[in-house]
This record gives C-alpha cells, sequence and structure tokens, in this order.
C-alpha cells in the first residue's frame, strides 16, 4: 500500500543514514589491517603501529590502546586526530610510494587507569594492541595485534653513512698505503710556508710568538687540529730558542697544550728552555679572553700572531687588534663565519680544511701526506656525485638525493 | 715509561675512538648509557681541569705583581675581583655555600651589572673593528677586490630599506649574492671541513697523526 509523502521522506532518511553510516563504517575498516611492531632504528621502549589510510572525514580521532594480556583489559596509550604518515617518515620506512597510503603512530607509555598515571612500555615484554577509530556512529575497533618493544643494534637509516665513511677510510687508507712507496705532489699552502718566516722573525727580533687557541673545547675536532699544529710550532721556537706563549679558554686544552709543548721541547733535546708558565689561561669567558690576549698583544708586542681553531665574534676584535701592532698574523679556522674577518687582518689565513691538513703538512711525513691526498680524493668523488646527483634531480630523479639524506 | 707516555695513550685514543664512533650507528639503549657515562666522565674531568685552569690565571698574575712588570696594576684588579666575587658565591645571598646557587644577591648584581656590562661592551667595539677592516679590504686594488666592493656595495644596501627605494633590482640581487654564490663557498668549506675532520680522526684514531703526544716527525 502506497505509504504517503511522509512515510517516503522518512524512507529516504532511513536509507540515507544507514548508507552514511555504512561507508564510515566501511571507511573506518583500515583499522582490520592494523599492524603493530616494535619501532625501528630506536633505544627501545617503544612500539609503532600502522594501519591504512583512511578517507578524510571518516574518523575524527584514532585510539591506540595496549595490555599486556591478549583479552585486556586495554588501556589507551594515546590518542589522536591527526595521525602522521609513513612516507612522513623516510628514517623508518624509506621512501616507498605506498607508505603515502599508511598512517603511523609510535606508543611509548599506556594508562594505567588510576588518576593521571601513565606506565612506559617495557623492553622484551610483549604487548597487545587495539586501534579504534572514532565515527559519527561510535568507535570501530580494530582486531588485536602484538609486538615486544626492544632496543635496536644498529640504526638502519644510517646505512649511507657507514658505507661514505667506510669508503672515504678505505680511500685515505690506500693513499697512505701508495705514499710509503712513492712521493706525492701536495699542492703548496702559503700560510704554512709562512710559519717559519713568522718564527724566524720573531727569533731575529728578540720577541716572542703568539698562539692563540679558539673558543672550543678539546672534544672538538678542530681545537684537536689546533693542538697538532702547537706541536710542530714548539719544535720549531724550541729549534729556534724563541720564546713561545700559548693563551687558553679552557682549561683542558691548556693542560693538553703544556703536555705537547714539553714533549716537543723534550723531543728536540732543550726541556730546559720550556716554562710551563708560557701556557697560561687567559679568561674562560669569551669577551674577557677577546680583552686579556688583546692586551698581551699591545703590552708584549709578539712579533707573531697564530690563531688556530674555531673562533666566534672576537676573531676580528684579536685580529684587528693584532694587526695594528705590526706582528705577522697567521690565522686558521674552520668556522666559515670568522674566514671574511681573518682574510682581511691576518697577513695568512688556513681556511676550513687546511686547518686540518696543516700537521701533516709541516710534518712532510709521507704517512700523513698520504692522508691529504686520499682527502682530496675523497673530495673529488664527492664532488662527481653532486654532479651526478643534481642533473638527476634536475630530471626528477630524487634515487641519489635519497641515497644521500641524512635521516 | 715510553709505555705510558706513548702505547697507551694511543690504546686509550684508539679504544675510544673507535667505540664513539660505534656508538654513533647504535641507538640501543645500553649504547646511549654508554655515551651518558662518557658525557658524565667529561664534566668531571672538566670540572677538576678548572682548578688547573685557576691555579694558572692566578699564578700568572701573582708573577705580573711580584715582578711589577707593566700593567701589573691590572693584575692586581684580577686578584681583588677574584676575592670579591668568591666571598659572594660564598655567601650566596645569606644562603651560605651548599644551598643551590640564588638568583638574587650580590654576585648576581656584580655578575649583571660589572661583567655583562663589560662583554657587551667589548662586543660593541666590533662594530668599529668591522668597518676599519672593511675600509682596507674594499679598496678596489684588484679585479678581485673590486668584485668584493661591488657585491659589499649591493649586500649592504639591499638589507637596508634605502636599497629597495633606491631599486626593487637592489634586494633581489642581495638575495641572490647570499643564496647563490655566498651559499656555494659556504658548501664548498664545509665539505672540505668535513672531509679534512674524517681525515684527521682516522689519522689520529690509527696512531698515524701523534703530534697532539707532543711528538711525531718534523
Amino acid at each position: 500500500m502506497w505509504a504517503g509523502r511522509d512515510d517516503l521522506s522518512k524512507i529516504a532518511s532511513w536509507i540515507a543514514v544507514t548508507g552514511i553510516v555504512f561507508s564510515v563504517a566501511a571507511g573506518a575498516r583500515g583499522v582490520d589491517d592494523v599492524e603493530a611492531f616494535d619501532t625501528p632504528n630506536d633505544a627501545g621502549g617503544s612500539l609503532t603501529v600502522t594501519w591504512p589510510r583512511a578517507d578524510p572525514g571518516v574518523a575524527t580521532s584514532y585510539r591506540v590502546y595496549v595490555a599486556t594480556a591478549a583479552e585486556g583489559p586495554f588501556q589507551l596509550a594515546t590518542e589522536t586526530a591527526t595521525p602522521g604518515l609513513k612516507s612522513a617518515e623516510p628514517a623508518l620506512f624509506g621512501y616507498a610510494e605506498e607508505n603515502e597510503g599508511f598512517h603511523v603512530l609510535h606508543i611509548s607509555g599506556y594508562d594505567t587507569g588510576e588518576g593521571d598515571e601513565r606506565t612506559s612500555l617495557q623492553d622484551d615484554t610483549q604487548y597487545f594492541v587495539r586501534l579504534g577509530a572514532q565515527t559519527a556512529s561510535g568507535e570501530v575497533l580494530g582486531p588485536v595485534a602484538s609486538a615486544v618493544a626492544g632496543g635496536n643494534w644498529f640504526n638502519s637509516a644510517k646505512w649511507n653513512n657507514v658505507i661514505l665513511a667506510v669508503g672515504l677510510s678505505v680511500v685515505i687508507l690506500f693513499y697512505i698505503s701508495i705514499a710509503r712507496r712513492k712521493e706525492l705532489f701536495i699542492r703548496r699552502i702559503a700560510g704554512l710556508e709562512a710559519l717559519d718566516e713568522a718564527l724566524g722573525r720573531a727569533t731575529e727580533m728578540g720577541k716572542s710568538a703568539l698562539f692563540i687557541h679558539g673558543l672550543k673545547g678539546m672534544d672538538q675536532i678542530s681545537t684537536i687540529a689546533a693542538v697538532n699544529i702547537l706541536g710542530r710550532v714548539a719544535r720549531r721556537t724550541a729549534r729556534f730558542d724563541t720564546d713561545l706563549r700559548v693563551a687558553n679558554v679552557d682549561p683542558v686544552v691548556m693542560s693538553v697544550s703544556q703536555e705537547v709543548i714539553k714533549e716537543a721541547y723534550l723531543q728536540e733535546g732543550r726541556p730546559d728552555a720550556y716554562r710551563p708558565d708560557s701556557v697560561f689561561m687567559a679568561a674562560t669567558e669569551q669577551f674577557s679572553y677577546a680583552a686579556a690576549v688583546e692586551g698581551i698583544m699591545v703590552r708584549e708586542r709578539p712579533a707573531a700572531h697564530i690563531m688556530m681553531g674555531y673562533f666566534y665574534a672576537e676573531s676580528l676584535l684579536l685580529a684587528e687588534t693584532g694587526s695594528t701592532t705590526g706582528a705577522i698574523q697567521i690565522a686558521g679556522t674552520d668556522a666559515y663565519t670568522q674566514l671574511p674577518f681573518f682574510v682581511t687582518t691576518c697577513d695568512y689565513t688556513l681556511m676550513g680544511e687546511e686547518l686540518y691538513a696543516a700537521s701533516a703538512y709541516l710534518s712532510k711525513e709521507p704517512k700523513l701526506l698520504g692522508s691529504l691526498k686520499g682527502q682530496d680524493v675523497g673530495k673529488a668523488l664527492i664532488i662527481g656525485l653532486l654532479l651526478v646527483g643534481t642533473a638527476l634531480a634536475s630530471f626528477g630523479v630524487d634515487y641519489l638525493t635519497h641515497l644521500f639524506a641524512a635521516l | 715509561m715510553l709505555f705510558l707516555t706513548r702505547t697507551l695513550p694511543f690504546l686509550f685514543c684508539f679504544a675510544f675512538g673507535v667505540t664513539g664512533w660505534a656508538i654513533y650507528y647504535i641507538p640501543h639503549g645500553w649504547a646511549q648509557a654508554v655515551e651518558r657515562e662518557f658525557a658524565l666522565w667529561l664534566r668531571l674531568v672538566y670540572a677538576f681541569s678548572y682548578f688547573l685552569g685557576l691555579f694558572s690565571l692566578l699564578s700568572l698574575h701573582w708573577s705580573k705583581i711580584r715582578q711589577r712588570q707593566a700593567g701589573w696594576a691590572y693584575s692586581l684588579v684580577v686578584y681583588i675581583s677574584f676575592g670579591v666575587m668568591f666571598l659572594f658565591v660564598v655567601y650566596n645571598d645569606g644562603s651560605g655555600p651548599f644551598a643551590p646557587q640564588e638568583t638574587t644577591g650580590p654576585y648576581q648584581w656584580v655578575f649583571t651589572s660589572v661583567h655583562v656590562a663589560s662583554s657587551a661592551t667589548m662586543f660593541s667595539m666590533l662594530a668599529f673593528f668591522i668597518s676599519s677592516a672593511a675600509y682596507r679590504t674594499f679598496r678596489a686594488r684588484t679585479p678581485e677586490a673590486a668584485i668584493l666592493l661591488a657585491s659589499a656595495i649591493v649586500v649592504m644596501l639591499g638589507r637596508v630599506p634605502i636599497g629597495a627605494y633606491i631599486s626593487d633590482v637592489i634586494p633581489e640581487a642581495m638575495q641572490w649574492l647570499m643564496s647563490v654564490p655566498n651559499m656555494a663557498a659556504k658548501r664548498g668549506i664545509l665539505l672540505g671541513v668535513s672531509l679534512g675532520a674524517i681525515a684527521t680522526s682516522l689519522r689520529i684514531i690509527f696512531g698515524i697523526e701523534r703530534s697532539y703526544l707532543g711528538g711525531g716527525g718534523d
């Protein structure tokens, strides 16, 4: 029997609502394909949950529940309205195109059910995980998945770094072995050639040479390079019988410098010429240090200023004051922001890698010179890769870019 | 003796170098715990090394005072300042030496009003030093210096409103100079620095470079 206009309207509404609920529930069915596993490349205590990406608007938010038994009770671990995508985490999931189609959440703890208290996930414990999608018709729960959290012994995102580091190391060690058999050509570094000239001038004038360390501590490679150079300089000053003064901002660097100079003087057969107070703490703060060293430059007028290490804003204060005293100034730093100041105010500047090459260059030891050659070859290889990568990226091929990405 | 001065430091250097390298690739909790332990020991060593630094500083200035060297009065200021600050730190705004350092009181006042102000003064002098250094550098005596001068003028004008007022091209040219040639040079230097750091680390870890021990050929 014909039901009339009102009944027809009710039927239509019922069909529409049922359709929406059905489609929402179907849309939220991605929770059925939930996967839980130990978070890769981490220290432990974390699980990762992934599931197929749902259509926008299907679920208002997602909840992850955790339990220590398959039958529960399940406690809330996390809730979010905007779960991330696997494609946003290439360090864990790579660059596969299908990553765009999966949501991901990381959990490291869950509510205890007693107030606001939470408990952390423990390594080597099996956890049971359920994903819930909040939809217009209520919460749609997925099946129970399980996983065991644990720490990882290798960060697979750093494979490219390992290969590059090992590759470059092999190249450098190969050239060190080559250098033992035949002489290698190393380009002239003017700043280092001038070192003997500067120390010779100090000797002739009967004045001291002032070695100024940068601001960084002994845990920085630029400071280690500076200490290496100091060792070479000390051997020369011991030989020339020139007074060497070393200004420090870091007490550990000062102690190391004292030992290095003492040993250098001993090796040159001049232990008597070594004065422990020639290596001194000028200050521990940046501008106090600059003021103290500037004072030494102006009052004592050393004939040579050798500034090595990592410098900040004090670089120009030191070098400009030094240049007004008429001393020969040789600077070396890997701080590219300070290089223009040193280039402007110093007679010679060791730029970037030259700071690291200085000790090897001064020693003339075949093994050390070989490492410089290996370093140059490594640089040539990387420049080649950069050119190829740039060309490929220009044509939309990102493979090489992804291969060398720091993750 | 050679073992203590040569072999043992080298063995330590090799062991800690290789361990530090490996830890970079190991995210496991145990490796991270080892790294934290290293950092803790480093802090301990640094804490004790500050006594050495203090001794060096005070003995240096004491010898200046004793020998009445030029500017010995400044060394006296170092001693007075050290004594005053030491007393203020011990006083700790009335809380004593064993309480956490207070954020008020004479120590904080002297630090902010004298030390910070003096450091700011030194820093502000940089502006004048930059001017004098720039004056020397920007004399267009060679083609390279002329290019530098022209680039500097464009960058300086592009950074201030008057540049855009003169021409819209100036800020764009400044941006291009900063993000293309300047960035390329920076990255070139960084590339060399990184490789240099790797090579230096290898030389030290494998004992090829030993001048940090005061030795090595010459």
